[in-house]
């Protein structure tokens, strides 16, 4: 991880309108190269939908997005993927009737390297051993359990070899074994020099991995900077009142 | 190329080849008919499941490339007595073409909206063709008996066409086998399963999808080609009758829909069965109805076809089952 | 251009329009709540039509018949749904399109060993009004007031009962149709019935009006689809509105172009609003 970091991605004043529904709301962000960047929110905040927009689901409604210097505004989620943007879903979308393997085999083959099949196959063995799904390689996808289809989903977004990773809550719904499992694997990404962003609701696991942190509510940001100036920011607290359960994770989170 | 060292597909080509040779081994004219109409078959389900099969969508209408390919190949056979085999191949090229045009639009449709949209290119080619007088509107076109001089009687026609559908039977099979084990295949099986992931993993689907559909018209068009240059006779009704599109679909099903082997085996399964019935006095008038509770049957129990069916029961035979 | 065919052929599209409207809503109105493009639709209305011709020879008026119609249409349609659909109902299209087939292979069999494939027709004699060159044939006036009657009635039967507003729900979303405690199974067997029934009526009325095999049912099932799709895929009224366009097209048309080039005109625009405005003419873009 080099010190002199320089930006990877920045949005600017990016807004997002679904019909009468504002979901971004002229949001704001730089993201350095090597950092993982949290983004927190309460439910329906516009998280995913920022994430969306980012590598080219939708076209923001207005503002422009940059990747590594270039103006990548409106590109289809394949024109992203070629330039080394990689994502996983949030609600987990294998494909089912294929294989572990070949799911993480089509992440290698039309990712950033554009590998060819035998190549993308390597690839996806040595990924799938990082993330130990080894030993199901060859069951369908649709037969892995819930925890296992998430480390797919993080298999096959590396499996592209991807400059900036985007992750969308890949420790919701795990337990607490595996969530300490999948730490360690996002901890691996960042030191094999991946830059991260990503969204998640469990705010010990955000506070302590972030190196900065960015609030979003009624896609509205609120808040950016350190784990530790975020989770004093008056707002960030008045937004998750709203929600006092997650008030309390969040406030047990960042103590 | 790895793909062709596989023992796989030079068993299934082996035995295709060999069975096309039965015919010949053994003189029999009729032998020699059924099995032209077996392989057109195999070549019509083959192509299906390349655009079903793999990629997810269900080209209702896919006989319309048959007719396409059919019809250009035998106006220039009898307009300007074009060699047979080089009138199929710019007929086959004729229908891939058509194919790419129309496929960059319909492509773009899902599900259901895709399967009827091809319902209404076939049929808006046959209602076309039915008063396209270029073409022979209505009663189609007819050779002159001379058009098979060239050949050496109508009978040498008929067996050059047979040769020349084994062939094609033989490429298309290998070419499903190979788009299905390349990279190609890999990025069409994405689309099947899920169209909006496949596209965040960097696969841009309109180009595969479009150049899929190109590749699946062509070899029913040079099929269509082979066998109304052996018929003699074209005429919009048998050239794009949807029937044969659905019951060639039906064979995929039957089969195993996205194997190499399962339109092969249901085209087979399919067309003893109905032979069988229709020759047997006592169930040919129930021959509809027994083949349609047989059908029911599969969807409705075995929904992975007999190739499917093998290869979940038994997962050692799957790497030589494909 | 002749003023009075004009209007002549107008009314007699109009009035077959409604018909085939009819016809339309059964199919439409099953993809609107289960999402499976039924391919025994065309021999729903060929049972409709040979139920009518039996009835007629064992003497009953066809019009009391179309009561019959009515009962044996929800009871085919029920029964068919649990034997071929209810397995398949959540499995991918394909599934469905073949279970469907397969329905069609077995009734268009089952007929034709009955009837045979030969031509039939009703002997319906009904007054005809006439003014001028406009006729208005009795058959076509009586067929476009069942269809105007049976459409009302299943709008009634939607909108104002119980059941119709469960199959609403169920049509818009059957997760939380089901959450709501409604048996979804039957709400979607009672669909398909209703389906079912609506294009054996029509082809009861189709057969007061015209000659016909067991094997009309394939031209028909195929009109049907375009007309399903230029009112929008699951959209009852679209589907009439729909039928009444192709009705007014058909005659109309003839006048201007050759008969023969109007299925070519059809399945173009078919074609074209499939692709530009796949949920209907009228529909949301
Ligand atoms: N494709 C869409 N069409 C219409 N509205 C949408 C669409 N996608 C998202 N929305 C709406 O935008 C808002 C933001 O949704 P989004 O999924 O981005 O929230 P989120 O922050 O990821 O929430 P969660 O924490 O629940 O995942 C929500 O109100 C959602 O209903
Ligand atoms: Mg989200």
């Amino acid at each position: 991880m080099s010190t002199t970091n320089s930006v990877i991605l920045t949005i600017e004043n990016v807004s997002k309108r679904f019909g009468g529904l504002l979901a971004l709301d002229k949001v704001n962000l730089s993201v350095k190269e090597g950092e993982i960047f949290g983004i927190i929110g309460p439910n329906g905040a516009g998280k995913t939908t920022l994430f969306n927009v980012i590598n080219g689901v939708y076209p923001p409604t207005e503002g422009r997005v940059k990747f590594r210097g270039e103006d990548v505004t409106g590109l289809q989620p394949f024109d992203m993927s070629k330039r080394g943007l990689a994502r996983t879903f949030q609600v987990v979308r294998p494909l089912s009737e294929l294989t572990v393997r070949e799911n993480v085999t089509v992440g290698a083959c039309f990712g950033r390297e554009h590998l060819p099949l035998e190549k993308a196959e390597k690839v996806a063995d040595e990924v799938l051993e990082y993330v130990g799904l080894a030993e199901r390689k060859e069951m369908l996808a649709s037969k892995l359990n819930v925890a296992q289809k998430k480390r797919l989903e993080m298999a096959r977004a590396l499996a592209a070899r991807p400059i900036l990773l985007l992750l969308d809550e890949v420790l919701a719904g795990l337990n607490p074994h595996e969530v300490a499992d999948m730490l360690g694997v996002v901890r691996k990404i960042r030191d094999q020099g991946i830059t991260i962003l990503m969204i998640e609701h469990l705010m010990h696991a955000v506070m302590n991995l972030s190196d900065r942190v960015f609030v979003l509510d009624y896609g509205a940001q609120i808040a950016e900077g350190t784990p530790q100036e975020v989770s004093n920011h008056p707002k960030v607290i008045e937004a998750y009142l709203g929600d006092p359960k997650v008030a309390q994770r969040f406030l047990e989170g960042a103590a | 190329m790895k793909t062709l060292s596989s023992p796989f597909i030079w068993i299934i080509l082996v035995v295709v080849g060999g069975a096309s040779l039965l015919p010949i081994l053994t003189n029999s004219v009729s032998l020699r008919e059924d099995m032209f109409l077996m392989l057109m078959l195999v070549i019509l389900a083959s192509s299906i499941n390349i655009i079903m099969g793999y990629t997810g969508y269900v080209s209702f209408g896919h006989i319309v490339f048959f007719g396409l390919g059919g019809y250009l190949a035998f106006f220039l056979m009898k307009e300007f007595q074009v060699q047979f085999m080089l009138a199929a191949l710019v007929g086959g090229a004729g229908a891939s073409l058509i194919a790419f045009f129309i496929g960059i639009p319909v492509l773009r449709l899902r599900g259901a909206y895709f399967a009827l949209a091809t319902i209404g290119i076939n049929e808006a080619f046959r209602s076309f063709f039915t008063n396209f007088d270029l073409f022979g509107g209505a009663v189609g076109m007819f050779f002159n008996f001379s058009v098979y001089d060239a050949y050496g009687g109508a009978k040498n026609a008929g067996q050059l066409a047979y040769y020349a559908m084994v062939v094609l039977a033989l490429v298309t099979i290998g070419t499903s086998f190979v788009i299905k084990k390349s990279k190609f295949g890999l990025g069409l099986m994405a689309i099947r399963e899920d169209q909006d992931a496949s596209m965040v993993l960097g696969i841009d689907p309109a180009r595969l999808k479009v150049l899929t559909y190109t590749i699946s018209a062509f070899f029913p068009a040079v099929a269509g080609a082979l066998f109304f240059f052996k018929n003699g006779l074209i005429e919009p009704g048998p050239a794009f009758e949807l029937h044969r599109s659905i019951e060639a679909l039906v064979m995929v099903m039957l089969g195993g829909y996205g194997t190499v082997t399962g339109p092969i085996v249901g085209a087979v399964v399919y067309e003893r069965l109905r032979g069988f019935l229709i020759t047997d006095p006592t169930l040919s008038n129930a021959h509809l109805v027994i083949a349609g509770v047989l059908l029911l049957l599969i969807v409705l129990f075995v929904t992975a076809g007999v190739i499917g069916w093998v290869r979940q029961r038994v997962p050692a035979l799957r790497r030589y089952l494909e | 251009m002749n003023i009075e065919a004009l209007i002549a052929s107008s009314i007699d599209g109009l009035m077959l329009g409604f018909v085939f409207g009819l016809m339309a809503m059964g199919l439409t109105l099953i993809f609107g709540v289960m999402k499976v493009i039924n391919l025994g639709h065309g021999p729903f209305i060929v049972m409709g039509m040979f139920a009518i011709l039996v009835m007629s020879q064992l003497g009953i008026n066809p019009y009391l018949g179309l009561v019959i119609v009515v009962l044996l249409g929800l009871l085919t349609g029920i029964v068919v749904y649990f034997v071929a659909v209810h397995r398949v109902i959540n499995a991918p299209e394909l599934t469905t399109l073949l279970a469907t087939f397969s329905v069609n292979m077995i009734l268009i069999g089952a007929l034709t060993i009955i009837f045979s494939t030969s031509p039939r027709g009703l002997d319906l004699e009904l007054p005809s009004f006439r003014t001028g060159a406009i006729t208005v044939l009795g058959t076509r006036f009586v067929a476009v007031l069942v269809a105007v009657g049976v459409t009302i009635a299943l709008y009634s039967f939607l909108y104002r009962t119980r059941t119709g507003k469960s199959i609403r729900a169920v049509a818009n979303n059957r997760g939380a149709a089901e959450l709501m405690g409604i048996n979804s199974s039957w709400i979607l067997a009672l669909s398909f019935g209703i389906g079912t029934l609506l294009a054996m009526i029509s082809g009861g009325l189709l057969a007061t009006l015209f000659s016909f095999t067991v094997l009309s049912g394939g031209g028909l099932e195929v009109k049907s689809f375009v007309i399903v799709v230029l009112g929008g895929l699951g959209n009852p009224t679209g589907a009439l509105f729909g039928g009444i366009i192709i009705g007014l097209l058909e005659s109309i048309t003839t006048i201007f172009i050759p008969v023969s080039w109007v299925p070519v005109f059809e399945f173009v625009v078919f074609v074209l609003i499939l692709l530009f405005r796949p949920n209907g003419l009228f529909g949301a873009r």
